[in-house]
């Protein structure tokens, strides 16, 4: 569902180049850099997501990129040209803001038609262009309506149309769903991949809501502290997370602390809780060097079975259960290793698979594919 | 010769901007406001501070019409009557205005006529409301009238052209000063408190008491202070309705102008404004009040 | 206990009683028939209406009230509307001190004032011309126009400019096409306010009117100070008819600003 393939759709989006972006805000001390050298090449035509907690600088870089804030360093290139001393209205952007910033004395039409008229479109035209436009977000005949006649999720709506009508080459998008209730924003993330198929443009999208990152971007782009943590598929950064903070903030992580014990072609050894366990791990750590492991609640199984002796099984570990939750298509177990480490282990839930019991000991097995260092 | 040029140039093209590219755009607010503010000097401000400054340079530069005022026996009788009124008239507005305010907060469908009838005089002119009071308060006025027919007096008695004339109509007329702030900070008390408090066991007059009285506080004394201030500088109503001998600070002044002793209207007029500007900067200071002087000014 | 709960809303009520009965008698007495002035007047006619309709010495005060009010209108609009729009923008040092001083007539007290200008005006002569008139109004009546314009303008969401913008609208298009709607109806209610303090307005008209520009409000002083003659009853319930005439279009105005506001706030799901 993540990636999307439209690379041979290129040419109708624009690429966008941000070479180390800074952006500080009065005080000038290093720690009120709300943007800290920030670099990103978004391929023309992609669906970009960035990603990040609040005051990552997610936000202030979508605004230099609009052009509501200049940048204090670092340069904005669109389709190669630099943008920095272009004013917001002449950089031909579309933009869709969280609270949909629906003009309250215009009409639907006039909304949507605001961009055209400020090209100096003609009335006619302005009238198909802006039909069309409605068709597009499944709001067709709605013109003549006010934005307070409508519900949040069309309000959205035309505030997307607004924003494409004059067919820009970018769209940018801060948490548009933010205000949304949770059946809507999943509708809405629907259309908003149907609608970047269809027309085929460059997407920047913002929002702080991982699961909204990994179910609609091609490509995510991680921020914190206003730096990027990492920039990957929805899959490179849920499986092969570079660093703790992406490890996690996307999905949920088990974090277990070991010693570097040897190093085999890729993968690393370690001791955890008296074990070895191994890890993949593109660096090469010193030998006794204390890390972080990762691995996911999902990937981690309970050693009984058949399986036990696949090499899927590789990585043991000895746990005690200590919580068992029932959460309707899965269960949730907190585990305690041997020196006090929580494991969480997520499995689905099934009649036949033996639910454990509190302070019951048991062993679970994972593969080293998802066990990383981080 | 160019290919020496040209390298450096485009060096600079690519480098950072060191200034946001509105540079302009930030004069522009300056801009607008100007002409008000430079119309306002000069038709208001600064003929005001000219006034005020015949109090200094009068013959020549010096204070003596200070000294001179703060000794003048007129002047002692004059501020005296002015504050006694404003003080008795700001009571009159708390005792009166406060109930008012939480009937208007509490009043659910009669609300907006609450309101109508607290706005509708507050916008009137002070001049018809105070000849309003020469109709009640005359010989032959309303009251008079209705004291007679109840037999409570034999003779008309003489109302108007008395400093409690002076009294009313300034209450009548100040009420939605102290209204308006009262309700405003009423209005921001969380019913959920209240409904607390009777929770816990309290009467709904230690309610009042203790909860919805004490948090009130903020608007009470900004209505208080701004009653007074203005009740200081009361010119139409004590010159309509008060008696002869009955002179305000503004009736003095006005007195004085009339006569052209321009210094001695200047210190006056200097000591009436240093007077209201000084509990203002006060109000000001105190938690909760310049918050609820903002709200009320609408 | 019902006693209880009557008395709080008969204190109320006869304090509101208080308020408003005034204002009702002067209405009254202005449809009385007789010559001076009782309450409960005789009887009733509308004598007095007439005595100021035809009366010239009363029509022509009017008129200057009526047309220095307008005046004062399409100044004091215009220039604290471009004000109102400034203050917003200025940085907060600047903002405070121009605030003080355009909001500063509504502190200082109304015979300073009165006096400043007359002092001022009669070295140039303006004394008594309607043009005065005018340019002291204006400064009487700016607070009102910027209070009410730039309430109009804090609840207009500053997203609406940048969407405008990203939308390719220049800063001046931006101003005309969304900020200018948005804020128009606190510059109408603005300018009513402007023009109910002009109208009303006395304590500088005693000092400048002059015998060139008589306004309404001093005549019906110089009335008072003289004969109290019951036809100001009739000018006095006129111009309290239209003062609830503007207050009713200015409550309307607002509640239709009100409406604009909630449209991007929050709307049912």
């Amino acid at each position: 569902m993540g990636a999307g393939t439209n690379g041979a759709k290129s040419g109708r989006g624009a690429s966008v180049t941000l070479s180390n972006l800074e952006k500080t805000y009065d005080r000038a001390s290093a720690a009120a850099k709300a943007v800290d050298g920030v670099s990103l090449d978004i391929r023309s035509g992609e669906f970009l997501t960035m990603l990040g907690p609040s005051g990552s600088g997610k936000t202030t870089t979508l605004m230099m990129i609009a052009g509501f804030e200049t940048p204090t360093a670092g340069d904005i290139a669109i389709d190669g040209r630099s943008v920095v001393a272009m004013p917001p209205y002449r950089r031909n952007i579309g933009m869709v803001f969280q609270n949909y910033a629906l003009f309250p004395h215009l009409t639907v039409e006039e909304n949507v038609g605001f961009p055209l008229k400020q090209r100096g479109i003609p009335k006619a035209e302005r009238a198909k262009l802006v039909a069309d436009a409605l068709e597009l977000v499944h709001l067709p005949g709605y013109g003549a309506r006010y934005p307070r006649q409508l519900s949040g999720g069309q309000q959205q709506r035309v505030a997307v149309a607004r924003a494409v009508v004059f067919k820009p080459r970018l769209l940018l998008m801060d948490e548009p769903l933010g205000a949304l209730d949770k059946q809507l924003r999943e509708n809405l993330q629907l259309e908003m991949r149907r609608l970047h198929a269809d027309l085929g443009i460059t997407f920047i999208y913002v929002t702080h809501d991982q699961e909204e990152a990994l179910t609609m971007s091609d490509r995510i782009a991680v921020m914190n502290d206003g730096k990027v943590a990492q920039v990957g598929s929805p899959e490179d950064l849920y499986d092969r997370p570079d660093n703790r903070f992406v490890a996690g903030f996307i999905g949920e992580s088990n974090f277990l602390p070991a010693v570097v014990r040897g190093l085999e072609n890729d993968v690393v050894v370690a001791e955890c809780e008296g074990t070895l366990i191994r890890a993949l791990c593109p660096g090469r750590p010193a030998s006794g060097a204390k890390v972080t492991l990762t691995t996911r609640p999902e990937r981690l199984r309970f050693a009984d079975g058949a399986w036990a002796g696949t090499e899927a099984a590789q990585n043991r570990l000895s746990v005690t259960v200590t919580e068992a939750v029932f959460a309707g298509e899965r269960c949730r177990y907190m585990l305690r290793a041997a020196d006090g480490t929580s494991i969480v282990l997520k499995e689905p839930s099934s009649a036949v698979i033996r639910r454990r019991a509190v302070g019951e000991r048991a062993e679970i097995a994972w593969s080293v594919a998802d066990t990383i260092l981080v | 010769m160019s290919e020496v040029v040209q390298p450096a140039s485009l060096a600079l093209a690519v480098s950072r901007p060191k200034t946001a590219p509105f540079d302009w755009r930030r004069a522009v607010p300056l801009l607008l406001a100007a002409p008000l503010l430079v119309y306002m000097l000069v038709f208001y401000a600064l003929p005001v501070a000219a006034m005020l400054l015949r109090s200094v340079n009068d013959p020549s530069w010096t204070l003596a019409n200070y000294a001179t005022l703060f000794e003048d026996v007129v002047f002692q009788k004059t501020f005296w009557i002015t504050i006694n009124t404003s003080v008795t008239v700001t009571l009159g507005c708390l005792i009166l205005g406060y109930p008012v305010a939480m009937g208007l907060v509490r009043a659910k469908s009669m609300a907006p006529f609450i309101l109508v009838v607290i706005l509708l005089p507050f916008w009137t002119s002070v001049l018809v409301r105070s000849y309003a009071w020469m109709v009640l308060l005359g010989r032959h006025g309303l009251v008079n009238e209705a004291l007679l027919a109840l037999g409570m007096i034999d003779r008309p008695i003489r109302i108007l052209n008395t400093p409690l004339a002076t009294q009313i109509a300034m209450i009548h007329i100040l009420l939605p000063y102290m209204i308006l702030p009262i309700a405003n900070a009423l209005r921001q008390i969380d019913p959920s408190l209240i409904r607390a408090a009777s929770g816990l066991g309290a009467t709904p007059f230690m309610t009042f008491r203790q909860v919805i009285l004490p948090l009130s506080m903020s608007g009470v004394a900004a209505g208080t202070l701004l009653t007074f201030v203005l009740a200081l500088g009361f010119y139409i109503t004590p010159a309509m309705v008060g008696g002869p001998r009955d002179i305000t600070l503004s009736m003095l002044i006005a007195q004085q102008v009339d006569q052209l002793n321009w210094a001695y209207a200047a210190t006056l007029s200097a000591v009436l404004l240093a007077t209201a500007l000084a509990i203002l900067a006060v109000a000001r200071k105190l938690p909760g009040v310049g918050n609820a002087f903002r709200t009320s000014m609408r | 206990m019902r006693l209880a709960r009557l008395l709080p809303g008969s204190i109320v009520g006869l304090i509101l009683f208080f308020l408003a009965f005034p204002i009702v008698v002067v209405a009254i007495v202005s449809f009385s028939s007789a010559t001076y002035l009782t309450f409960p007047p005789p009887a009733f006619g509308l004598r007095w209406y007439e005595a100021y309709f035809s009366n010239p010495d009363w029509l022509k005060p009017t008129w200057v009230s009526i047309w220095v009010a307008c005046a004062v209108v399409v100044l004091a609009t215009f220039l604290g509307t471009l004000a109102a729009l400034g203050i917003a923008r200025l940085p907060k040092g600047l903002r405070v001190v121009a605030a003080g001083l355009i909001l500063s007539p509504l502190i200082v007290p109304g015979i300073v004032v009165a006096i400043g200008i007359y002092y001022a005006y009669s070295r140039y002569g303006l004394v008594g011309t309607p043009i005065a008139m005018v340019l002291a109004h204006t400064c009487l009546a700016v607070p009102f126009v910027v209070t009410s314009v730039t309430a109009s303008l804090s609840g207009i969401d500053p997203r609406l400019e940048q969407a405008a913008l990203s939308l390719g609208a220049t800063p001046g298009a931006t101003f005309f096409q969304v900020t200018l709607p948005l804020i128009q109806p606190g510059v109408l209610v603005g300018a009513l306010f402007a023009f109910i303090t002009s109208f009303d307005e006395l304590i500088v008209a005693l000092f400048i009117s002059g015998t060139g520009a008589v306004t309404l409000p001093r005549r019906m002083w110089d009335d008072l100070r003289f004969q109290i003659d019951p036809t100001i009853a009739a000018v006095s319930t006129l111009t309290i008819v239209l003062t609830a005439a503007l207050m009713g279009a200015a409550h309307l105005l607002r509640k239709r600003a009100e409406q604009n506001r909630m449209a991007t706030s929050s709307a049912a799901p």
